[in-house]
């Protein structure tokens, strides 16, 4: 327990309470509970782009093409639902997991099999992806009176007073949770990214673990992009533009070590919360929302300068050995 | 009797080209990337009528410039091993600084310096933070292209600042001689003075040793932390000099100036033959490149294809240069 209250977790919990507290101070509708859950929701895209970001962090790569994937997804499955209407909602959903998979099996593939670095071959997809958009689209917009009712109502349908979005990032945290800690291949992921060298000698393949962690980041960005574009009602070329960084600077707020190997689920969870209480309390309390760009950059500076004074010698940078040396 | 070649081979190597089993065709790497820019070139002059006209090449030569010349210093930031994400941010920080000055009635020779000392600043608010505090660069970048283009979108929201001064005008629209544009001088220029730092001094050498390996570089005397906050510096004045040139050919300023510009920066690099791990790469590798690029948009600008889509083929140009040589590398063994 004294160990938990001095991990970086406990003090992002409590400098969000603090902020939290600040904003209560004048405006105490803000904490009001529907307040709260309608904040949570509003982060969902976010967590769950995270969730799966982490684990490619962990495995010393990172995936900026997660953005233009969601939006990817997210126009195939409302052009979809515009020329048929008919299609169930299920169908959509394990076509969203499905396409958002496969873009991330490509990065993935790309990262084991060429040995390509991940930054490059993701800056590469994030380019062709978004650009696919257009090609497909034209350069048009769905719009909320092309969707059917079903389409659009389905990450707003109501359980126990929260909505089918907020229960997703609920139950792929929890997922996480359990992935992580209980799994072979979430100890694989600390492996990899912790040491390669040793992670090959006890039989991990590396190449592989980077690819399932880009095949995971894929496809929650790809259920990110139905859930987007229905709870929105909109899908256009644009959407989710610059959003791969809010997502890096979720996991680094969290403290993910962008060296690979140290973060956990729960500093992810915090660090996206984090972003998203700012994000949400910034008009409440009357600061110009232009503020945010650089508040949430100012947060990325002061958490990784924080990160690398509670855990030295994780100084390896991200670029420098990002594909190991299997 | 290969194994015995490749043992006798493998301490000749020099410590620039180390790149694994690809090394013989990278040495090529410029040749290679030259040949694409030919054919390019030529398959632009057959796709349209209006490429092979002087002043239209003159104008396509502005699709690069500004980014070629951050290109450079990023060049020897990547070979040394680390990364600047920030420099499109920075040029939005230096127009709004000079955009702010011009309110209070700059001049063009004060704005000029604005836009340099604001691009100093920056480039050593990031060197601070990486070689003082020891952070890595890639998380440090990410947060500083946020926190200077938010300082951007504070100061000015959703308005942007006009009424630069009629000199200024000259940086980014002048003609030094017929077609031949001011920024057109000083990209060459820049690409002759940064091929002389990175291959003909010894800080280029420094460069090199640090990218290659640094720790063995600081055990052989190199102050590995300094040389890395000189690149930083030098990147954040090379984005204040693109600043200038960028807002003086727009002649205005909005916090979303030159968005996205950092990843194609990068790609500009990448594409040259800058190794992303750092230790290899080349300045007329980077300029080839510039001219591919620009080729490339313009070429497609030509043909009515949007810009969105030509994002695709600088996005498979950037992949499949660096895969075709690894998957022809795979295919021989």
């Amino acid at each position: 327990m004294t160990s938990f209250l001095r991990s970086r977790e406990a003090i992002l919990a409590a400098a969000i309470l603090a902020l939290l507290v600040l904003i209560s101070s004048r405006f105490p509708a803000f904490v009001e509970p529907g307040n709260l859950a309608r904040v949570f929701t509003d982060t969902s895209p976010l967590i769950l782009l995270a969730l799966g970001q982490t684990v490619v962090i962990l495995t010393r790569c990172i995936d900026l093409s997660v953005a233009a994937n969601l939006a990817l997804t997210g126009m195939v499955c409302a052009m979809l639902n515009a020329a048929y209407p008919g299609v169930p909602v299920a169908v959509i959903l394990i076509l969203a997991l499905g396409m958002g998979a496969v873009m991330g099996m490509i990065n993935g593939l790309m990262v084991w099999k060429l040995k390509i670095p991940p930054i490059v071959v993701t800056l590469g997809t994030m380019t062709i992806y978004r650009g696919l958009i257009f090609v497909l689209s034209g350069g048009a917009w769905v719009n909320a009176h092309e969707m059917s009712a079903a389409f659009t109502g389905f990450p707003r349908v109501d359980i126990l007073g929260l909505p089918v979005l907020a229960w997703i990032a609920i139950l792929v945290t929890g997922l996480f949770f359990l992935g992580i800690a209980r799994t072979p291949l979430g100890r694989a992921f600390y492996a990899v990214g912790g040491n390669p060298h040793a992670a090959v000698y006890t039989g991990i393949d590396v190449g592989r673990t980077q690819f399932m962690a880009f095949t995971i980041s894929g496809m929650l960005a790809g259920l990110t992009g139905y859930l987007w574009v229905a709870r929105y009602s909109v899908a256009y070329v644009d959407i989710a533009g610059g959003f791969e960084l809010e997502v890096v600077a979720a996991c680094v707020i969290g403290g993910i070590s962008i060296a690979g190997g140290a973060g956990t689920i729960l500093g992810t969870l915090l660090g996206a919360l984090f972003l998203g209480i700012v994000k949400n309390a910034l008009p409440v309390v009357d600061i110009s929302p232009f503020w945010q760009l650089a508040i949430s950059g100012t947060a990325i500076i002061v958490a990784v300068a924080f990160n690398s004074r509670s855990g030295r010698s994780k100084g390896r940078i991200i670029l420098k050995r990002a594909e190991g040396h299997a | 009797m290969t194994d015995i070649a490749d043992h006798q081979q493998a301490p000749r190597r020099i410590p620039d080209r180390l790149q694994g089993p690809g090394a013989r065709l990278l040495k090529s790497w410029e040749l290679l990337l030259f040949l694409v820019a030919v054919a390019i070139f030529t398959a632009n002059s057959f796709a349209s009528p209006y490429f092979l006209n002087a002043w239209n090449l003159s104008d396509a030569t502005f699709n690069f410039t500004e980014k070629a010349m951050i290109a450079f210093a990023m060049a020897l930031l990547i070979i040394a091993g680390e990364i600047d994400l920030s420099v499109a941010s920075i040029i939005a920080l230096c127009s709004t600084a000079m955009g702010a000055a011009v309110q209070y009635g700059a001049g063009t020779p004060e704005l000029v310096l604005i836009g340099l000392v604001t691009g100093l600043a920056c480039g050593a608010f990031n060197a601070v933070l990486v070689t003082k505090m020891g952070l890595p660069s890639i998380v440090v970048t990410i947060g500083t292209m946020s926190l200077f283009r938010g300082i951007s979108y504070i100061v000015l929201g959703d308005g942007a600042y006009r009424g630069y001064p009629a000199e200024f005008a000259y940086f980014g629209q002048g003609y030094v001689f017929w077609v031949i544009s001011f920024e057109f001088v000083l990209f060459a220029l820049l690409a002759v003075l940064y091929y002389v730092l990175l291959h003909r001094t010894n800080f280029g050498r420094m460069v090199y040793a640090i990218g290659n390996n640094a720790t063995a570089a600081s055990f052989s005397g190199i102050r590995v932390a300094r040389v890395k906050f000189i690149l930083f510096l030098l990147t954040g004045l090379m984005s204040g000099i693109a600043a200038i040139c960028l807002t003086s050919r727009l002649g205005s300023t909005r916090p979303s100036i030159a968005f996205g510009w950092e990843l194609e920066v990068v790609t500009m690099v990448v594409l040259g033959g800058v190794s992303i791990l750092g230790g290899s790469g080349s300045i007329p590798g980077v300029v080839i490149a510039a001219f591919v690029m620009g080729l490339v948009t313009f070429g497609l600008g030509l043909l009515n294809v949007p810009g969105i889509v030509m994002s695709i083929f600088i996005g498979l140009l950037l992949i499949g240069v660096i895969a075709l040589p690894r998957l022809w590398a795979m295919w021989r063994h």
